[in-house]
Parts: structure tokens; sequence; C-alpha cells
């Protein structure tokens, strides 16, 4: 096992330096003059020059990146000019905030594109099938940030269901002990319940606007799966012994049929963190996708690259825990490297 | 965990969350003392002697620093609170004596820092010394006051300092007066200095270190600053909220709603369309004012045909759709700088408006005297950061230049790359702000029209003439030499109109929205919040 | 016996009934699924508003009218006016051009790349393979919208190079499916034909094989053509989108947005409801191109 999870790791490190690659060079190739802005306002070209030379950005390019990664071994991701903080301390201040909005709302679209995906297998061609189609489509169909904007709009603003889109908890909440970094699991922990319930209620415009946005894949992979495993032996076997229709689904066909649905989650996962970007900048939410995006805008480098390489190391590890999964659901499937 | 488990724990993780997540809880009390102000963005840096700090960062200090000298309030243009550009009043000085070629400020005796210890004349030199030694923008503004070398300040004893000037300078006093010059504690910032960082910027960036009415006590770049009321402050009466939560929200209708629905205290930064509906609901209470000493206009690279040529540059002054944009784009929102009646004589201020008004045929014959009858095409650029007025404003001014032949090609500049630009000098066409801390006609003219060709000269204008009359315009304002002053001004103001290479269309208002039990706001030259006095009932 | 001259009308008869039979196939698919039926109604419009759209529309797209700013729905303005008084119906349509172009070509591109890439990687393996499987292994591990953001920040915001960073996000997704599929027809027998009458290895990848998997690929390309839009309009979001004034879609959502609070709804509305059902009308008829092209993996 352990061996297995090495080795995965060494397969991974190639593309994980083509990404450190690419966004290094991408980085250097955006059009502002980082000196120039934060030489401030009024700055001469004298002055330009001078913050320049002490931010390192007068030096060739190899021997920028040459440093860079001098850094980056010693695990100095670099500092961030537009917030002025360390990269490594920002980004795992932020992550957990993004990673539990991730999660949740992955959590939320299984628990609606699963039952959907079974139901329109089983009543294969059947009107809920077709609406199941129309529905999970839809979803994927509108921009994520016109459909926060819409959510905030609606039950915010006219409806007043929500908490104010104000991040991650109310202003006059306290964060809970920190544990996992995860407000819902921290609080319960700590036995805040107020505190619990009011980062559930801001969690819950911004994981539904994800959750829509994820049904689609779920939702039509459980479906061809669970067609799949239904027009198999065994199950025609089940139902000819006359075990319930209910039961053969359920205990038979669903169990068997979950492999293609857990090998899409990874896809959904990566796929998700991306929307993110765009959703927190919405719910002001203080996730790592906001940081980024400013300082993407600003040509404020380090936090950039350490977003993409964070997010790369992420993307790799999700895919080695759905490589795990695979073995705890289906004992037959031996991992391999 | 077996599979079972994991299935069964799973669905009951599930369980939890899909629940349905609508309370509304509040905690009252807090909310008395608390202030939430929203924002678009927040600062990058709490202390504004350091590299690249940006204009939140301005707000924070202000806040949390005292300086020597501030300016009284009077009434401003509109009933409110606006800061009286001519008269200060003592801060962290309780006595301040104005000689010929020198100041001599006398500290305030129970002035403590943040962490007790007493504020001394050597913490005031240190200050000064540090304004004037870092670079940047900092040490830039400190020149605009003649305010250039350490050897300027000295320490008389423990509670005294004396300014001296190196060269008469009206501008030498406000500037002691605009937000850079703030004292910090030198002990404890030196303590954590090291020789790579003499002056201590990398602790000054994360932690204030002043005497001033607030103290940063919490504060998460892009997310969230809480600021805490300094119980042991002396320069002035106890502020009245003794906490100030604020928020970034970047989106800018969501701001509104936190607005409108009474969640947060205070926003600027709206856009001018907002300001102009919620100022006709009554339940909130809006304030604008005019950014003293700032316009937006449309730049002309004098330099770049064909707008080398006066008769171009005027020909695109009455082609511009000055009343549209007023209504369209700024919703009514800004004092006309365009449209003076034909012959009115100048005024001794600035900004003031010009004679130039819509009129297309005299922007057609114009253009063919100047020898373009069809036409020519250019690119107009502006700064996405403000794309909410510049965007409109550049599709309302290409479709009215397209009219007299000019086509122009729309170019977004991203708001981290417009500097670079401007400082490159190569846009032909372009919309912008200027606008300076130091209230004086020729201060503006001197950044924004002299030949040494500043970063805010954007047009590359080069032009002698002017030069000598804003030159004139120092001396006299120096020497006290008023009939002088006010011709020399008069001049350079009149040349900018007629040789027009950048065409003033408004000048812009500040606009707060606050709710109606917030109140207590004062218009300050640097145009950010000023917390110590806002009240909430 | 035969003689050589009635081959061709044999030959003839089984294409006519080939095609006649994707034909029956595909009205098959159509009758039995009228959802399909109804999105490729909704292509064919949408292709229509691209094509004279801008002949047809009611006023100039780019015509400001500040005394008509910002009024709702009406008989004169039908999906209203925004904040310059320009007319959103005929914004909506003519963007059509633009959008469809958007789509279109950055899938063309997408597809010229990543299929010829993936193809030659599924038939030869080896190097060709190793490199582009670490190209694709490298595009996966990067946030996509991010890598897309980048690409379009560094390069410029111009419709050129949206396309490009649209068609380098999904070049893994083609590359893959091109792969898979090469792969597992190189030792098919009309591969092993083509090779003993004297075809060169490229000849066989370009004439034979590629061909052969063209039908698969094209249902990746009606989805990806509805996710290139929805990655314009977020680009649009964050102030990358298109030079004004030109109109597009995501973009006047992403403008519009900003006046939901204050109820002028139809601005975003109408350009979020044309961008959806376009992106909703090419994710179904991929669907549905999945169920003609290949019955067995209806899903």
């Amino acid at each position: 096992m352990l061996t297995m999870i090495a080795r995965r790791m060494m397969l991974a490190i190639p593309s994980i330096v083509g990404v450190i690659v690419v966004t290094f060079l991408l980085t250097r190739v955006l059009p502002g003059d980082t000196a120039a802005y934060f030489a401030g306002p009024a700055a001469s070209a004298q002055a330009v020059e001078e913050v320049r030379v002490k931010l390192g950005l007068d030096q060739s390019i190899p021997v920028q990146f040459a440093s860079y990664v001098g850094d980056l071994l010693r695990g100095d991701l670099g500092a961030s000019l537009t917030t002025g903080r360390p990269v490594v301390t920002e980004l795992a201040a932020r992550l957990p905030a993004s990673t539990e909005l991730t999660l949740a709302a992955l959590l939320l679209s299984l628990v609606i594109a699963v039952p959907l995906g079974i139901i329109a297998a089983v009543r294969n061609d059947s009107w809920v099938d077709h609406f199941t189609r129309i529905f999970t489509t839809a979803g994927v169909s509108l921009p994520v940030f016109f459909t926060g904007l819409l959510f905030v709009y609606v039950f915010y603003f006219l409806l007043g269901w929500a908490p104010a889109p104000l991040g991650r908890l109310d202003v006059f909440y306290s964060s809970p002990p920190e544990w996992t970094g995860f407000f819902l699991i921290d609080s319960l922990v700590a036995r805040e319940w107020e505190t619990f319930r009011a980062a559930l209620a801001q969690l819950a415009l911004p994981t539904i606007t994800l959750a829509v946005f994820s049904l689609a894949p779920i939702a039509r992979i459980t479906r061809a799966s669970m067609l799949n495993v239904l027009a198999s032996d065994f199950v025609r076997t089940a139902r000819a012994a006359g075990l319930s229709g209910g039961t053969v689904v359920m205990r038979y066909a669903f169990r068997n049929a979950l492999l293609p649905v857990i090998t899409t989650l990874g896809m959904v996962f990566s796929f998700l963190l991306g929307a993110n970007v765009l959703v927190e900048k919405v719910f002001a939410w203080p996730g790592v996708g906001s940081y980024a995006v400013e300082a993407l805008l600003a040509s404020d480098y380090a936090p950039v690259q350490g977003f993409v390489l964070v997010m790369a190391i992420l993307y790799v590890l999700v895919n080695l825990a759905i490589d795990l999964l695979y073995g705890v659901v289906d004992p037959r499937m031996k991992v391999e490297g | 965990m077996d599979r079972r488990t994991f299935l069964k724990s799973s669905a009951a993780a599930v369980g939890g969350v899909a629940a349905p997540a609508v309370w509304s809880p509040s905690k009252a009390q807090s909310r008395q003392e608390t202030l939430l102000i929203v924002s678009e963005s927040g600062p990058n840096n709490l202390d504004i002697h350091g590299v690249g700090t940006n204009v939140p960062g301005y707000e924070v200090s202000w806040n949390c620093y005292d300086r020597l000298i501030s300016h009284e309030m009077k009434t401003g243009p509109n009933g409110a609170p606006y800061y009286d550009r001519d008269k200060f009043k003592p801060e962290l000085a309780e006595d301040m004596n104005v000689g010929d070629m020198s100041a001599t400020f006398k500290l305030r005796k129970n002035a403590k820092f943040q962490d007790g210890s007493p504020v001394t004349a050597r913490d005031v030199k240190w200050s000064l010394d540090r304004a004037v030694s870092v670079g940047g923008f900092p040490t830039f503004q400190m020149k605009a006051g003649s305010l250039e070398k350490p050897e300027q300040f000295v320490v008389v004893d423990d509670q005294t300092i004396r300014v001296d000037f190196i060269r008469k300078d009206k501008l030498t006093i406000p500037d002691l007066a605009v937000i850079v010059p703030c004292i910090v504690n030198s002990e404890l910032v030196k303590k954590n200095a090291n020789p790579k960082d003499p002056w201590g910027l990398e602790y000054t960036k994360l932690n204030t270190a002043g005497s001033g009415a607030y103290k940063v006590t919490r504060w998460t770049p892009g997310t969230e600053v809480v600021l805490e009321r300094n119980e042991q402050w002396a320069s002035g009466p106890m502020p009245k909220v003794r906490r100030i939560i604020w928020r970034m929200i970047p989106s800018a209708g969501n701001r509104r709603a936190l607005l409108e629905r009474g969640d947060a205290d205070i926003s600027y930064d709206q856009p001018n369309k907002d300001f102009a509906e919620l100022k006709g609901n009554n339940k909130l209470r809006i304030i604008s004012t005019p950014y003293s000493n700032g316009i937006q206009y449309i730049g002309m690279n004098v330099k770049i045909a064909p707008f080398d040529n006066v008769k171009v540059r005027q020909a695109v002054a009455y082609a511009l759709p000055y009343q549209k944009i007023m209504d369209a784009v700024l919703f009514g929102l800004a004092e006309p700088m365009f449209g003076a009646k034909a012959g009115s004589p100048l005024e001794v201020k600035w900004p003031q408006p010009h004679q130039y008004n819509s009129d297309l045929a005299k922007a057609r014959q114009l253009l063919a005297e100047a020898g373009y009858p069809n036409g020519f095409e250019t690119t107009l650029s502006f700064d996405l950061g403000f794309a909410g007025i510049n965007e409109p404003l550049c599709i309302l001014v290409q479709e009215s230049l397209a009219l007299i032949g000019i086509k122009t090609t729309i170019n977004k500049v991203p708001g981290a790359n417009w500097r670079t630009e401007l400082n490159k000098k190569t846009m032909p066409l372009f919309t912008n702000v200027f606008s300076g801390w130091l209230d004086y006609p020729e201060y503006f003219f001197f950044w924004c029209y002299d030949g040494q060709n500043s970063v805010f000269n954007t047009m590359s204008y080069q032009s002698k003439q002017i030069d000598g009359y804003i030159e004139a315009a120092r001396v006299a304002a120096a020497n006290n030499d008023t009939a002088a002053y006010d011709k020399s001004v008069k001049d350079f103001v009149g040349l900018a109109f007629t040789d027009i290479p950048r065409i003033p269309m408004f000048q812009p208002y500040v606009n707060v929205a606050m709710q109606k039990n917030v109140d207590g706001y004062q218009y300050w030259f640097h145009r950010r919040l000023d917390y110590r006095a806002l009240t909430k009932s | 016996m035969t003689s050589i001259a009635e081959i061709p009308p044999v030959v003839q008869s089984a294409r006519a009934h080939g095609l006649k039979a994707v034909f029956q196939h595909a009205r098959y698919v159509m009758r039995e699924n009228p959802v399909t039926g109804f999105a490729f109604l909704m292509f064919l419009f949408f292709v229509l508003c691209a094509t004279i759209g801008p002949w047809l529309v009611p006023h100039d797209p780019l015509a400001s009218n500040t005394a008509q700013a910002l009024k709702p729905p009406s008989a004169l303005n039908w999906f209203g006016t925004d904040q310059l008084g320009r007319d959103i119906f005929s914004r909506v349509v003519v963007a059509a051009r633009l959008d469809l172009a958007i789509a279109i070509s950055s899938v063309l591109l997408v597809f010229a790349f990543g299929g010829l890439s993936g193809v030659a990687a599924g038939y030869f393996g080896g190097w060709t393979d190793r490199i582009v499987g670490r190209i694709c292994d490298t595009i996966m591990a990067f946030p996509l919208f991010v890598l897309a953001m980048g690409i379009v920040a560094a390069l410029g915001n111009t419709v050129t190079n949206i396309v490009i960073a649209t068609a380098i996000i999904n070049y893994p997704l083609y590359a893959r499916l091109a792969r898979s599929e090469a792969n597992v027809r190189r030792d098919a027998g009309f591969v092993h034909a083509a090779r003993l009458s004297g075809n060169s290895e490229g000849r066989i990848l370009l004439m034979h094989i590629l061909p052969n998997i063209l039908p698969i690929m094209m249902v990746q390309v009606s989805l990806t053509m509805g996710y290139a839009i929805l990655n314009a309009a977020g680009l649009s979001f964050i102030g990358l989108g298109v030079r004004p004034p030109t109109p597009e879609w995501g973009i006047m959502v992403a403008e519009g947005a900003s006046f939901i609070v204050s109820g002028e709804w139809w601005i975003a509305f109408f350009p979020g409801l044309t961008l959806m059902l376009a992106v909703f009308c090419f994710n179904l008829l991929g669907d549905g191109l999945r169920d003609i092209v290949d019955p067995q993996r209806r899903t």
C-alpha cells in the first residue's frame, strides 16, 4: 500500500514540474510592470528601478527561476505583494475555506444527483428520465457567477432567508477554535452550536450554487452505469430468484454501479475547484480562488504560482484518494501504481 | 474502516449538510458599539511608509497614527463637515509656532503610544526622517512640501521639535498635515528592525505602532480588518465607536443589498447609479462631496500625431458628449467642468469649467482646418480598475467621435498595468482621473502640465510659457503676493484651456452611504473615512 | 461470375443504404427522444440568428440613446434597454455570431490539435504517446479556469486569445479520447488491410483511423462548445472579456449582474437566458449525438 502511494507520487512529479515551469513563464509574460505598480503613483523612473531591484525583478528570467525553485525546495513560496504576507501562510489560512465549500457542494450534489441518476436508469425513457436530463443540463448551462448573484438577490435581498453574503461567518461571530479549519467540524468539536448554525447558514448559498453546476456529470454517469448493471446477468438472476425490485436495485445493482461514479468524482472535484474561483468572488468567500484571481489581475506572481502549485498537488492527492476509495468500495480491485 | 461503515458514515455526513440552513441570528448588544463598513478592496499594508501601500492602507494609517497637526472642520458645499484647507489644529503637538524659516512644535505631555510608552521629540524626528528617507511615495509626498532632508528635523528637547525650511514654500505646513508625516513609535519599531530593513517596514506592514485613536487587532488581507478604540488616546476627544469591522465585499450589487437590508453600516465606492437611487429612498443617509482638486479628463498625447495639432485637440473638445456622460454614466453625481458661458472671465480656482461644449459642426470645421476632413483612426484607453465609470464613458466618447470621422478602438487596460501604460506615455487618447491632496491650483498644474514631464503629465505636454506661469504662482504664493498669484493662476488655466492637451469633463463626487443612525461623516482631502468622528445611535 | 462493371452499383447502394441507415437511426432517435429533436431545432435557430440576425434586428446594436436608458421591456424594445439606452434584443441577436464563432473556432482548433496528436499517440505509442500524455497530465493538473485566465491575462484580452485559451484547457479531453480510440483500432482488421495494400503509416493514420473515430469525437465537440461559451462568460465577469462595445452574451450578463439588486433585471436576464439556452442546446445535442453515433453507449 505505502509503496503504491510512493510510486504514484513519483509518477506525478513530472506533471507538477510541468505546472511549475508553465506557471512561472506565464506569470512573467503578464503585461503589468510589478515594479511600477508597487513603486506608487508618483514614482520616478529611478524609484521604479529601485523597487525592481528590491523585488529581484532586475535579474534575468533563468536566474529568477533558479532562485524561485531554490526557495520552493525550502518550502518558501515567496510573499504576496498585494497583501504583504507569505504565500504559504495565506494559502494555509484560506485553503480550508475553499475545500470546505467544494466538499460541501460535492456532497450536496451527490445526494441529489445519485438518486436522480438511479431513478432515471430504473425508469429509463420515462418523464423522470427526461426531467433529470433537462434539469441537470440546465444547471450546468448557466455561468456560476450569474446563478450566485441571482441566489443572493432572491434568497437574501428579496426573501431574507439566507444570511448576508459576508463570507464564512456573520461579523458578530468569532471563528471556532481551529482544529481542521473546517468551520462546520471545528464548531461541532468545540460544541459551539450557535457558531455551527451560523457557519452552515453562510455556507448554504455558495454550496447550492456550486452543487447546481456539478449535478449533470454525476447524474449522467450514475444513470449510465446503473443501466449497464441493470442489464447484466447477475441482476437478471436476482430478479429471477424473486427478490423485490427495491432490494435488487439498492443492494445489488447500485453497489456495483458505484465504481464509475467514484471515478467521475475526481474529475468533478477539480472542475468544482475551478468554478470556485468565481463563486468565491460573488460570496466574498475568503478562499484560495478569490486570492489567486486578485493576484493574477495585479500581476502579483508569487500567490498565483503558489495557488497553482497547491491546486496541482491537491489534484494528484484527490486522484490518489479516489483510487484508494476504489479499493474500499470494491475489494476485488487491486490498486496499482 | 471497512466498506460498509464507510458508506454509512458518508451517508450520515451527507444528511447533516443537506438540512435546510436558514437562520438569522443577531447579537444586538455588540452591534451597538460596532460599525460594519463594507468596501470593494482592503489595505495591503498597514503603514503608509511601506512599499506600494494602496489607498485603503492610507485609511488605516490615518486612523491609527497621529500627526503633529491636522485641519479644522468647516461646513462643506453640501452642508456636511469639510476639512478647512487654511486652518490647522494641534494633534500630537499642543502648540505650533511658525517662523520665517522654521516651525517649532511642542508635544502634548500626556501623549502615549499604544504600548504605553510616551511620545517624545525623538520619535517625531525618527518618523519624519523615515518619511523623507524610505523612498517611493512617502518621500515624494514630503518633497511636495519642500521636506527633503533629515537635517531639517531638529530635536530641541524631549517635548519640542523644530522643522527647518530649505526654501520658502507655502505647502510646507499643509504637507505636515497629510497622512504621510505620521508619528511612529520609534523604540518599538527599532526593536523589530534589522540591518536589511533599518526602518522596520516589515514590522509596521503587519502591526500598527502609533499613538492614534484606533489600533488594528485583526487583519486578514482581502477579507477583513478589525480595529479597536485606543482607550488612552490623548490627541482629541474620545471617539464614540468602540470597534470598526471593515469587510471586503467584491460585488457592488451585494454591497448595495447589505446596505439596503441594514446589515452594513457604511459603504463607499458604490456605483453612482446606486447613490443616485438610494438618495431617493429615505432609508439611508447619502453624502456626496466633489473631489477636492480633482477632475476626470480625456487626455491626448501631444507628441503623437494628429494630437500634436492644437486644432485637432480643440475639435475633440467640441466633440465630447459631455451632457450624455453626466446623465447616463454619472447619474448627475458630478460637477460639470464644461460649458462655461462664452466670454466669462476665468476664476482664481481649480478646478473650474472650460468653455467647450458639444458642438459637432464646430468640431468638424476645426478638424477640416487641421487637415483631417475625413477624420483618422486611433485607440482610446481606459483603466479597467474603474470600469464602472470608464467603460460606458468611453463607449459614448467613441460613438460621438465617430460622428466627426474619428474612429477609435477601445483598449481596456487592467488596473495593475494602468500606471505602467501611463508611464510609457505612448497611449494617444485616454481617460483618467487626477486629484491632489494639497488643494492648490499651482500644485495640480505643477504635476499635470509642467515641462518636467512627471508621470501625471500624461499628455507629455511641454510649454515654456506654462512652466513660467506655474513658477510665478509658486513664488507669489511663498511671498504672499496675492495680485501676482491671481494673475499667474489665471494665466496657466487660460493657456491650459486654449491649448487643451487634456479636456476636463467633470469633477467626480466622493459618495458615502450610511444607515440613518450613523452620523459624523467628515470629508477629508484623502477622501477616506475618519473613524474618530463617527457615531452610531 | 461477376463482371467488373457490376461492382459500382453494389457499392453505391451499400453506401446509400449506410447513409439511409444513419438517417433512419437519427430519425428514430429524434422520435424516441424529443429532447434531442428540440435541441436540434434550437441549434438551427441559433445558427440562423448568427447568419442573418444582423439584418433582422430592429435597432442598431451599438447605437446609444441616453434618453431611453434603463427602460424595461416594451413593444419598442422587446428586451428593454441597457445603461446607455442600447436595445438589448438587438444586442442579444447580434451577439450570437460572435459567441458561436468563439465556440466553433475554439473547438475546431482543439479538435485539430488534440485529435491529431491524440490519434498519433494512440497509434504510434512509445515516445509520442508519452509526450502527449505528459502534456495532458500537466494541463489537467492546473485549475482549468485559472489557466484560461492566466493565458488571456498574459497574451491580452482579444477574441483570438480567448479562443486559444479555451482550446488549450480542452486539449486533454480531445487528446485522451482520440488516443484511446486510436489505440483500440491500431490492430483492427481494416488497418492491417490498409497496411498490406501498401499505405504509409501517416496515410493510414489520416485516411483510415482518423475518419473512423470522427463520429465519437463529434460528440465531444458539441459538449465543449457549450463550455467554451461559459468560459468566455466567466472571463468577462473578471474583466477579461471582449472589447467594448462589441455585444457578447457573457459580457452582457456580467455587466447586467450589477443591476439586478437595483431592479433592472432585464439587462442580465435576457442575455443570461439566451446564453443558457445556447449552452443547454449544445449539451443536449451532444447527448443526442452520442445516442446516434454509439447506440450501445447510450447514457
